[in-house]
Formats: C-alpha cells, structure tokens, sequence
C-alpha cells in the first residue's frame, strides 16, 4: 500500500518531530548546565588577589605568565608582531620618581567593580559576575575594541589572528576580545587560578575578599595596599602591597 | 525669486560612466581589503593592542562627522528660515546620508567580527556610548529621510520645518555621542574632557560643508548648470566662521589640558615633542587646514574665487582628516599613567608605533567613494539639484 504525503500530514509530521527533538535538547542542555553549576555565583563573594611586591621575585612573575599561557593557551601565536601578540598577564618593572625604590609586578585585568569595560561594551560581551570576576562572552563579542580603548590597564588584547588547538574552557577566537578571566573554570571548581597556584611562596593571595576568615581579607586588614589608579574609583579585585 | 525648479541631472555622458566606474573600483577595492584582512584576521594591519583604532576608524569617524554637519545647509533654511538655503536643502541631505553610509560602511568592515552585526543590533548596553550611537545613526537615516520626503512632497511641504527642527536635533545629539566616545574615556589622558562633544559638533559644521561645497559646486559644473555667486559667497562666508570655530575649540581644549597637571604630559607630546603627531598637528591641522583655508576665504586676493574657494574646502577636509588621525592615534601613541609618580622601566610604557597598512587605508577610502557614488547616482534618479542657482533665481533679495 502506498500513500502519498499531503501537506497537512507533512506538516504535522515535522511539527512533531520538532517539538520532540526540541525537548529532548532543551533537557540535555538543562542537564548540563546544573552539573556544571552546583552551586549558583552570588554576590555574597567578591574574588579577588592580593600581590606583595615585596615578597615577589621577578622569576615568580615569569612562572605566573608562563602558568597562565599554559592554563589558557595564549602565546604561541605565529603571525602576530610585538603590540599584536596578547599579553593576558605581564611583568612590569616600576620606578619611584622620588625614592627611586624598584619594583617589579604582574599586572592582568584588576577585576573591577566598576569595569570601565563593561560600561562602553555596546553589546553587552563585557560582562561582571556577580563574584567580582570581569569575562568577555566571546559569543557576544563583535570586536568593536572599544573595551580596550576603556581599559585603564592595557589589560586586554584582541585575537589578531585564526587560532587552532584551543583549550575546551577557553573558547579563544580570531576577532574578539580576551583578558585574564581570573581562572573562572578553576575557580567554580574550588581551586586558585594557575598564576596563583604557580607561586610558592605567599606572595600572591588569592581568596574571597568579604569572607572574614578568608587569608586575603585578614591581610588586607593588617597591612598597607594599594589599588591601581585608585583615583579613578573603580574599586579593583586586584591588590598590591609593597608600591 | 522666482519659483525654484528641480530636475535630475542627465548622467549619461562619457564623464558620468566614467566617474561611477573609478567610484566602484575604489569600492570594490575596499571590500577586497576587507576579505583579506577579516581572512587572515588583523594582524595583516597597522593595528595592535596598543593601538586598538587605527586608520578606518580616522575615516570612519570624520565621514560621521561631516555627515551630520552637511545637513546643516537644510537645518539653516528650514529651522531658521533662511530663503537663500532652501534651493540646497535637498542635496543638504542627500549629501548627509551618503557620507554617514559611508562612514558607517568602513567602521562596520573594520570590526574583529563583521558577520555579528545581527549582534549589535539585538543585544543593547543603554551605558555604552557606542551602543546609543547604534540608535542615534540608524535613527539619522530615517530622519532625514522622511525630512527629504517632506521636501520633495508638495503635500507634505508643511511639515518640513518641523521635520527639518527633528532632523537638526538629531544631528546634535548624534554628534554629541560621537564626541563623547572619547569625551567619557577616563583611562586615557588625551580623552577624558566633556568640550570633546561641542568641538565634534562644530568640526562636523566645518568638514560637512567643506563637503557640501565641493559636491555642489562640481555638480553644476560638470552638468553646465548656472550657480551664482550669492549663494557660493555666502556658503563660503560661512565656511569661514565654522573653520574659525573650530580652532577656538582646539585652542581652549588644549589650554585647559595643559592647566592640568596629569596631563601635561600627553599635551606636551601632541604640541611640543611627539615627532610625526606634532608635525601633523601644527603643519596638517592648524596650518594647512585652518589658517590657509581662512586666508584663502577672506584674504581680498583671494575672496570671492571659486577656485580658491574649492582649494579652502579640500584643505578644510585633509586638515580634518589629520585632526582625527592626531585625535585618535595620537591619543593612544601615548600610553596611559598607570602609575601616577612613578616611571614604568619594563613591560609597558613608550610611545606606541603605527604605520597604516594598505589594506586599512583603502576601506577607508572605499567608505569615501561609496558616498560619492550615492550622492552621484541618486542625483540621476531623484530631483535634488535645482535647475539653476543663478542670482536671480536663488536670491531672495536680488534686484536685476
């Protein structure tokens, strides 16, 4: 027996199909969002990172860059030149014009509470969580770089060309902007993030900076630290002692 | 005055073809950069993490900004009632349209991810300038285009003063968020200053008439059609007053940088010892594109020649074209204090090197031909030009 299809079975046909492979989607895609996310971000934490540049060697600074390219799998792109290669995280040597004290720091996105990023981000790619880590949504971004014209850091680069082989929790891509992301995936695992684990002594603190118990916070407490253009009032994640 | 007259032009000529096809080379030039730069991504370019914005975002920025100022010749004869405009009100706009298409066109092309667009136009950041600018540019378009329809319908001609009132308070508020993308920029020294939003609104009065000129008085003479000298001389008047303004605005914002002491150093990079930025501020923007074009509009020698009036308005727009090269390359040449009192010796710091790759220019100067080629087309097909600007068409006053 043969039957031809009419164009109302067709379409009746097709409807359900879709309906069906839509909730068998929108289920798997539920699923792994709540493996994922046991525990949902909340603003009762604020991450943040505590830098003694006292304490800090230059060759720690050299590890923590290496530990971030690493975990995240920048560095080795082939056809960019100097200002165009990225630079997530850098070693930077600094003079006291008065004192001529040296010394020397990693400087990586500060994790603002106030991301200038955030604000001139058109499309809204440049986001916050509420924890105090500062992302860029790479399904977002349209690589206008205004971001990085904001940036009171030069915290940001811009993937300046095709890119291979990335990391499965760094989405990496040509065209968009990228920054240190405070090690985000490690972080919802309860771990430090890579430049912090790669220094052996105290002199990076990583932690909660509300939890009063939390290292971080007992520290900040006893002794004198610094924000970054602190005049500008963005309430950096991201502390220095020692300059 | 007798009743103004409009008509096509003919656009058939060897001259016409001719200058269309030059016009699509240069187009298709632009998009043959951008296949090549968006394949290999922007590495190919000038451009780096130090300098974000590079030589598409110059042009980028000036069409945008001279598109809002050429329809300042529509907003003087419909908002303030000026007879003798009337007759340039239409081109006014056709002229405003196509440079903002333009415009647009090369800051599109330059993005890292072009195929996004969709991106921008769906998802809104209400405190992000540039996400407004999205709203204030497309929202331009349909201004303006229903303040042409008003113009060219004679039913509808009633409206057009309050059509003509939305359209100039658009262009104001458009150019203010122009301005205000680096006006509210507080990361870097050679932005962070509100008086960046009044200087882009005058500089766009300035290089949007420039354009205007140009374009008007091309038109007539390659269509052997009568332009008077009332009209020309009072367009150039007015040119004048507007290139005059600007450099109050560039005078009063570079005094006040200086007063203030973080930052003393960026200015003293832009006016005293950046090399090629100093160089292009005092020669390319101040000489060659204010004093000389002033000169050359009032000096008696000189005033009243169309020639020299054409020679003003060319150096009006490369001046203003070197204005925004210093404005936005230069601005981020000169790195950021991150420490305020202290000296970076590694790591960051020193002044950031650029050089424009060809790619980068010729988007640029793809976005330039395309408005050409609308204003060129459009004025074949719909009635912009009147038939003839002759004094005793065009002056209200004239007395023959």
């Amino acid at each position: 027996m043969s039957k031809t299809l009419n164009r109302r079975d067709f379409i009746k046909t097709t409807s359900a199909t879709t309906i069906g492979v839509a909730t068998i989607v929108s289920g798997i895609t539920l699923t792994t969002f709540a493996n994922a996310n046991k525990m949902p971000v909340t603003n009762e934490k604020r991450w943040g990172m505590l830098i003694d540049t006292n304490k800090l060697t230059e060759a720690d600074i050299d590890g923590m860059v290496s530990a971030c390219q690493q975990e995240q799998g920048w560095g080795s792109e082939l056809h960019s030149t100097g200002n165009q290669k990225p630079g997530w995280i850098k070693k930077l040597k600094v003079r006291d014009k008065a004192t001529g004290k040296i010394s020397n720091l990693a400087l990586m996105c500060q994790h603002c509470e106030q991301p200038p990023c955030v604000d001139v981000c058109p499309t809204n790619a440049s986001m916050k969580r509420k924890d105090g880590i500062v992302l860029v949504d790479r399904h977002l971004c349209i690589g206008c770089r205004y971001c990085m014209m904001a940036c009171p850091y030069d915290a940001r680069s811009f993937v300046h060309e095709t890119l291979s082989n990335q990391k499965e929790h760094m989405p990496r891509g040509k065209g968009t902007v990228e920054a240190c992301t405070m090690c985000v995936h490690k972080v919802d695992k309860g771990e430090a993030p890579a430049c912090v684990a790669s220094v052996n002594s105290d002199a990076v603190i990583f932690g909660d900076l509300y939890d009063a118990s939390s290292k971080i916070n007992q520290t900040l407490k006893t002794i004198q630290s610094a924000q970054i253009r602190a005049d500008l009032n963005l309430n950096t994640g991201v502390r220095y002692s020692g300059i | 005055m007798s009743n103004i007259r409009f008509e096509q032009i003919e656009g058939k000529s060897l001259g016409f073809y001719t200058l269309v096809a030059g016009l699509g080379i240069l187009v298709l030039a632009a998009l043959g950069s951008v296949y090549y730069m968006e394949h290999h991504g922007h590495f190919v370019t000038g451009m780096s993490n130090r300098i974000v914005w590079g030589v598409p975002h110059v042009f980028a920025l000036f069409l945008i900004v001279a598109a809002s100022g050429a329809l300042n010749v529509a907003s003087i004869s419909s908002v303030f009632n000026k007879k003798l405009y009337k007759p340039l009100s239409r081109l006014s706009g056709l002229v405003a349209l196509s440079l903002l298409a333009g415009g647009l066109m090369v800051l599109v092309l330059d993005l890292g991810r072009p195929d996004r667009l969709i991106v921008a136009m769906t998802e809104y950041n209400f405190k992000s300038i540039f996400a407004w600018n999205i709203i204030l540019y497309n929202g331009f378009f349909v201004v303006v285009a229903v303040y042409l329809w008003m113009m060219f319908e004679r039913r509808m001609n009633k409206f057009s003063h309050t059509a003509g009132l939305v359209a100039f308070s658009w262009r104001l508020i458009l150019t203010t968020g122009t301005g205000s993308i680096f006006g509210f920029l507080v990361a870097r020294q050679a932005y962070d200053a509100v008086i960046m939003a009044p200087m882009f609104i005058i500089m766009s009065f300035a290089f949007g008439l420039a354009f205007f000129i140009l374009i008007l008085m091309a038109s007539y003479q390659w269509t052997n059609r009568p332009l008077g000298d009332v009209v020309v001389n009072r367009l150039s008047n007015l040119l004048g007053v507007f290139v005059a303004a600007v450099m109050y605005f560039v005078a009063v914002y570079h005094l006040g940088n200086l007063y203030l002491a973080e930052n003393t150093g960026v200015e003293n990079f832009i006016l005293f010892d950046g090399g090629i930025y100093t160089k292009l501020f005092w020669y390319g923007q101040i000489i060659l594109g204010g004093l000389i074009p002033m000169a050359l509009i009032y000096h008696p020698a000189t005033k009243g020649n169309r020639s020299m009036l054409g020679l003003a308005s060319v150096l009006i727009i490369i001046g203003g074209f070197i204005q925004l090269y210093v404005i936005i390359i230069g601005g981020q040449a000169y790195p950021m204090a991150l420490f305020p009192g202290k000296e970076i010796l590694e790591g960051y710091g020193g002044v950031a090197q650029y050089s424009a790759s060809l790619p980068e220019i010729s988007l640029g100067i793809g976005g330039i031909a395309l408005a050409i080629i609308a204003v060129t087309f459009l004025v074949k097909f719909l009635a912009f030009l009147p038939e003839s600007l002759a004094d005793d068409v065009a002056d209200p006053h004239y007395k023959g």
